[in-house]
């Protein structure tokens, strides 16, 4: 107001570029903020995410006692290591026979929720995700007490029927399928609820038109269903492949990686070697071999994400 | 006239195809409703065991009854764990480590969703991306070099975060912040422009704009991402085994395991109890916002 009264015409020149200089500011302003409204996760993922993954790296490079750089050594000695093939194994028959049957099981459980009337399905589906929605290190105590050798529920009704007592988790096989068993329960709710959810998006039009051209239910599923679904299949699959390579709490809880190290797998073995063995460089070696199933599921994840993006 | 004599052969074949076609549909739905009451004997036995155990006395447990049946009902173990300091130490615990995490998530990942749907700046597409990346790597690919980083940080500065409870206040966000941001990216996607380009011109701030209109008709979506942060924090099991050894300091999962379970003398009845009640505050949030909790769960991969 004091400008205005003295001086009117320095106001005016004053004000225009004062204006502009506003205006850049203002721009200015929207990339800081929006930088600074990312910045709290730009830092957490480089200082907890990207900076441990390279860090481990770097440790599975040294000795135990982390003094000496010793190059590969680590994987030598892995590789030397009748174990670490076990574990090998035992993560690729662990992931994916596991994987293979969750998507199995969930794909059946969808259609079966899908065929029954609409009203009735909420609690169907309610009641066939408690495994997903219970902790999994929760629920596993309870199989682990089913199983149980002496008390087991499970032996128990089985002797009903005259088979003998199954050594759940004694037996290397037994243990192996006992494992996998679990993560299938754990598991199969998720793909359910995400195929159902697919199975809904498909047009009824599509089936009507394949019915009338005489297409039966197996014709339905092959040529409909299935094309219509192939994104989420593929993605679900992967995502689960991701998650059941790098499970930790099953085998953790039901077997320790027991009977014989039959069960380890590699987030087992390495936590039994890392943190219980106290050798952190070698458990970051072992849990390396996690990262290039890691980069594949990433590279196909990616390459539909940018695919749906041009599609938008 | 061909057309006319073809109608009238259809006319009975028709009614008896409509009536095989119903017969076929209800055999189908009889057997979808046989299935699915197999699949859900499969998927609640345990939970259900859990409860049929917690409910017996140790002396029921070993003797040799039927095990799927209760004869002594007693809620000794529900007492006996309730007035134990320890257990209800590891409940909190889990209870302030998860409400915290949370929070934390919450104010990391809400503006910076908004930042990178609305607000387009240099990389903030390759940001995006990148976030959905994080999300895909495990917790057991990063526990070991993130276990040395803070035993060398409590050497160089003399903090010491390994055996405290807030270490995982440090750690959860890892998990539970690149995938609320990946579904807040979503739900906010979905808002049409008109409504923060209206905002704007009547003069509110980003800021403004993010608090008024944004976050209220995204609610839905805050919602399904504050029930996934907390079922995560929740039920994470491999950081506090690593971080936490002090009885004092640790999660209830961990808690349950560690401390329930001495040697190879297995307190079954107890431990059903803990692992029941340690299960209960998901179940319970799963039972009354079931839909945000599915919305939150299908989200990931349908907007991604």
């Amino acid at each position: 107001m004091v400008d205005v009264t003295f001086q009117p015409n320095s106001v005016i020149e004053a004000r225009l570029p004062r204006k502009r200089a506003s205006l850049r500011t203002a721009l200015k302003r929207k990339s800081t903020a929006a930088f600074l409204m990312t910045l709290p996760l730009i830092l957490l993922i480089t200082v907890l995410v990207l900076y441990p993954a390279f860090y481990s790296l770097h440790l599975a490079t040294l000795n135990k006692s982390m003094q000496r750089f010793v190059g590969f050594g680590n994987f030598e000695f892995l590789f030397k290591r009748e174990t670490f093939w076990l574990v090998v194994k035992q993560s690729c028959i662990f992931a994916l026979s596991a994987v293979f049957f969750k998507a199995l099981i969930g794909f059946v459980v969808a259609h079966f929720v899908h065929n029954i009337p609409a009203k009735g399905q909420r609690k169907w589906r309610g009641m066939l995700l408690v495994p997903w929605v219970i902790p999994p290190a929760m629920s596993t105590l309870a199989w682990l007490w089913l199983f149980d050798p002496s008390y087991s529920a499970f032996n128990y009704t089985l002797a009903y029927f005259g088979i003998g007592p199954i050594p759940w988790t004694g037996d290397a096989y037994w243990a192996r399928f006992s494992v996998i068993l679990v993560n299938i329960w754990f598991g199969a709710p998720f793909f359910m609820i995400m195929y159902l959810a697919s199975l809904k998006s498909v047009p009824e039009q599509l089936y009507e038109a394949a019915a009338i051209d005489g297409a039966n239910w197996w014709q339905r599923i092959w040529y409909v269903t299935l094309p219509m679904m192939r994104n989420i299949i593929a993605i679900t699959t992967l995502f689960s492949l991701i998650v059941t390579f790098a499970n930790f709490d099953i085998t953790r809880i039901l077997t320790a990686g027991g009977p014989l190290d039959h069960t380890h797998i590699f987030a087992t073995w390495a936590f039994r070697v890392g943190i219980e063995g106290g050798d952190i460089p070698l458990g970051a070696s072992v849990s390396l071999f996690m990262f290039p199933i890691l980069a594949i599921a990433a590279i196909f994840i990616l390459r539909d994400i940018n695919k749906r993006g041009n599609e938008a | 006239m061909t057309s006319t004599v073809a109608i009238d052969k259809a006319a009975p074949t028709r009614t008896v195809k409509y009536g095989s076609m119903s017969r076929d549909r209800t055999w189908a739905l009889r057997w979808s409703y046989f299935f699915l009451t197999l699949f859900a004997i499969f998927s609640l036995v345990p939970p259900i065991y859990m409860l049929i155990t917690s409910l017996k006395s140790s002396a029921e447990i070993s003797a040799a009854t039927n095990p799927w049946w209760v004869f002594h009902p007693t809620l000794s173990n529900y007492i006996e764990l309730l007035t134990r300091n320890q257990f209800l130490r590891f409940f909190l615990n889990s209870a302030m480590v998860s409400i915290f995490v949370v929070t934390i998530t919450m104010l990391i990942s809400v503006p910076a969703a908004f930042a990178l749907s609305r607000m387009r700046f240099w990389g903030s597409a390759t940001l995006a991306t990148g976030v959905f990346l994080t999300y895909l790597i495990p917790d057991t690919l990063l526990f070991l070099p993130l276990f040395k980083m803070f035993a060398v940080f409590g050497d160089w500065t003399g903090i010491q975060l390994i055996n405290r409870w807030y270490v995982l206040l440090i750690v959860y966000p890892t998990l539970t912040v690149p995938f609320c941001t990946w579904i807040m990216i979503g739900y906010f996607a979905s808002i049409p422009k008109e409504l923060d380009e209206a905002a704007i011109i009547d003069g509110a701030s980003w800021f403004q704009t993010l608090t008024r209109i944004f976050i209220p008709v995204a609610l839905p979506g805050l919602i399904a991402a504050t029930i996934f942060a907390f079922t995560v924090s929740w039920a994470q099991f491999l950081y506090p085994l690593v971080f936490t050894t002090s009885t004092d300091q640790l999660v209830l999962p961990v808690g349950i395991i560690t401390t329930l379970i001495k040697g190879d003398v297995f307190n079954w009845g107890q431990i059903m109890t803990g692992a029941l009640l340690g299960a209960a505050p998901p179940l319970i949030i799963y039972a009354f916002l079931m839909d945000y909790y599915i919305a939150g769960l299908t989200a990931g991969a349908t907007k991604g």
